[in-house]
């Protein structure tokens, strides 16, 4: 598992990155002078997170559910939709572009008709995280499908396979290295959509999610509180992204002839 | 080996969606339980006319006729007729093992019997060991054996092979053509045998059908018996030498 240890550091050195930063920004907002009011020192942010560390955490978990929950459905919806579309050349040609031209419409702008359907709360937040995230899982499974090997599919063809049996035996676990790259795209958009939702959607109290202590934290000039909710939602994106990515690498990388070459040496 | 039926190509033409025509007028016969190499160069039609047998392409006219040895037409069911391809086109996600038994699992055999049967191809094969290997981790000759298995495991009564040696060294081709050979002999199957290589030919095959330009420039009976086709021997270079000569006389580099 050497390549695994390779890939932990992998993700451990942009997490080094953002320690530098943190220095660097402590330093100059204390050279400065800069009010904290417009830019809190990482260590005030630091502090007050901890002095607020029961609210944030509930508060964390609240959009981690509907960010994950956004992402499953995302995931299942991309998946299934893109293996349709994908093995329908009608769909193919009329959905699709027609799907490309619907992603282009601004989240933030349709996310108020959610509420309508919807109503106030977790429900809107996980709507919103899905519909921002299922595209990249819709288009990603489409050209996986459609970059199938031809000469795998006769294989197929010669044993009399139906199209399901295929799907399952072999487009499907083909397209899985594409499938990846879209979901660790929907990851990070899950997270985005998922706060957004919570913008126009989530209330307060015991149970306020991360985009409504961010909004109530901005209104009451607690600009501290403001970055330290959106560090924790970048955080829920990274680990989400990150456990994509490590199983996405742990599914696929032993297919390749990059992975042989390190096997047969240590035989 | 009765079983076993002739296959029958009658003027067969294919022009390709490119506007290619890949095959012209092709007629021969693979006698029941034979082994039939085709050469020719490349481009010729050969990969076209086995993709027409195996029912992967169609011909614009003529047919392909699978009979059996009281005359009537066999019609080929999946698993009857079995095809290894110039490229071993294997499964990378799945072992050697579950590669091989992959038409079985496609004909709905159970896991027990599939493996069971996997297993003694990938004997049969020379694979021993490499049964819970994946395709990344095996050498160029050790896929196309896991090809071969596969092509073997359902025990086809009709054998097509497209230039099974292409893609290896002569080495392994000369240990891949005794792998075939034990194989043909042993299932009996109707077996056409695609190669560029005379020698392979001359080791393997009861005929050797020449195409040239998309069709069928002269068909040769290989005169040695089974039991001298030593590659060291005398009598099989004068072969390889009579086949050469064919072949000089379809490229048009000699006058006949
Ligand atoms: N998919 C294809 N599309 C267009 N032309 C093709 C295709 N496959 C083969 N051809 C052409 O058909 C002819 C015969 O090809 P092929 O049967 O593969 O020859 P061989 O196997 O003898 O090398 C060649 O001229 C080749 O360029
Ligand atoms: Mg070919």
């Amino acid at each position: 598992m050497k390549r695994l240890s390779e890939k932990m550091r992998e993700i451990a050195a942009p997490l080094i990155a953002v320690g530098v930063i943190a220095v660097a920004w402590e330093v100059a907002v204390i050279a400065t002078g800069v009010s904290p009011l417009l830019l809190p020192r990482p260590t005030a942010i630091g502090q007050t997170m901890w002095m607020n560390s029961e609210m944030l955490l509930s508060a964390t978990v609240q959009t981690a559910i509907a960010a994950l929950s956004g992402f499953a459905i995302a995931t299942t919806l991309g998946i299934i939709g893109g293996s349709v579309i994908a093995a329908v050349p009608v769909l193919r040609r009329s959905i699709y572009p027609l799907a490309t031209i619907v992603q282009m419409v601004p989240l933030v702008a349709v996310a108020p008709l959610f509420v309508i359907w919807l109503g106030f709360g977790l429900p809107t937040a996980i709507a919103a995280s899905a519909v921002v995230a299922v595209f990249p899982v819709l288009a990603a499974t489409i050209d996986g499908l459609r970059s199938v090997d031809h000469g795998l599919r006769e294989i197929f063809a010669l044993a009399g396979a139906s199209t399901w049996t295929r799907w399952r035996k072999l487009d499907l676990p083909a397209s899985i290295p594409a499938i990846m790259t879209g979901l660790r795209i929907a990851a990070g958009l899950s997270v985005i959509g998922a706060i957004v939702g919570e913008f126009v959607s989530g209330y307060g109290g015991a149970h306020a999610p991360l985009g409504i202590v961010v909004m109530t934290a901005m209104r009451e000039a607690r600009t501290d509180l403001v970055f330290g909710a959106v560090a924790l939602s970048a955080i829920v994106g990274f680990v989400l992204f990150g456990v994509v990515s490590i199983v996405g690498w742990l599914l696929v990388n032993r297919w390749h002839a990059s992975g042989q070459s390190e096997m047969e040496i240590r035989r | 080996m009765s079983d076993k039926p002739a296959v029958v190509c009658e003027g067969l033409s294919c022009t390709l969606p490119s506007g290619v025509q890949a095959l012209r007028d092709v007629s021969f016969r693979l006698q029941a339980g034979g082994l039939t190499a085709i050469i020719g160069p490349s481009g010729c039609g050969k990969t076209t006319l086995l993709r027409i047998a195996a029912g992967l392409a169609r011909a614009t006219s003529g047919r392909i006729q699978f009979l059996r040895r009281d005359g009537s037409a066999d019609p080929i069911r999946a698993g009857h007729l079995a095809v290894c391809f110039q490229d071993a086109r294997l499964l990378p996600w799945r072992k050697v093992v579950d590669n091989v038994a992959l038409p079985l699992e496609l004909a709905g055999v159970g896991r027990r019997e599939r493996v069971a049967r996997a297993e003694a191809v990938i004997h049969a094969a020379g694979l021993d060991g490499a049964q819970s290997r994946l395709p990344a981790q095996l050498s160029g000759g050790m896929r196309m054996r896991v090809a071969l298995a596969r092509a073997l495991v359902t025990d086809p009564t009709v054998l097509l092979l497209d230039e099974p040696c292409s893609s290896v060294d002569e080495f392994t081709r000369m240990q891949l053509d005794e792998e075939i050979l034990r194989v043909w002999q042993d299932s009996g199957a109707t077996t056409m045998l695609v190669t560029h290589s005379v020698s392979e030919a001359v080791f393997l095959a009861d005929e050797i059908v020449i195409m040239r330009r998309a069709r069928v420039h002269s068909i040769h009976r290989v005169a040695l018996d089974r039991a001298s086709r030593d590659r060291t021997s005398h009598a099989f270079s004068q072969e390889v030498e009579l086949v050469m000569r064919s072949l000089a006389v379809a490229a048009g580099v000699v006058v006949p």
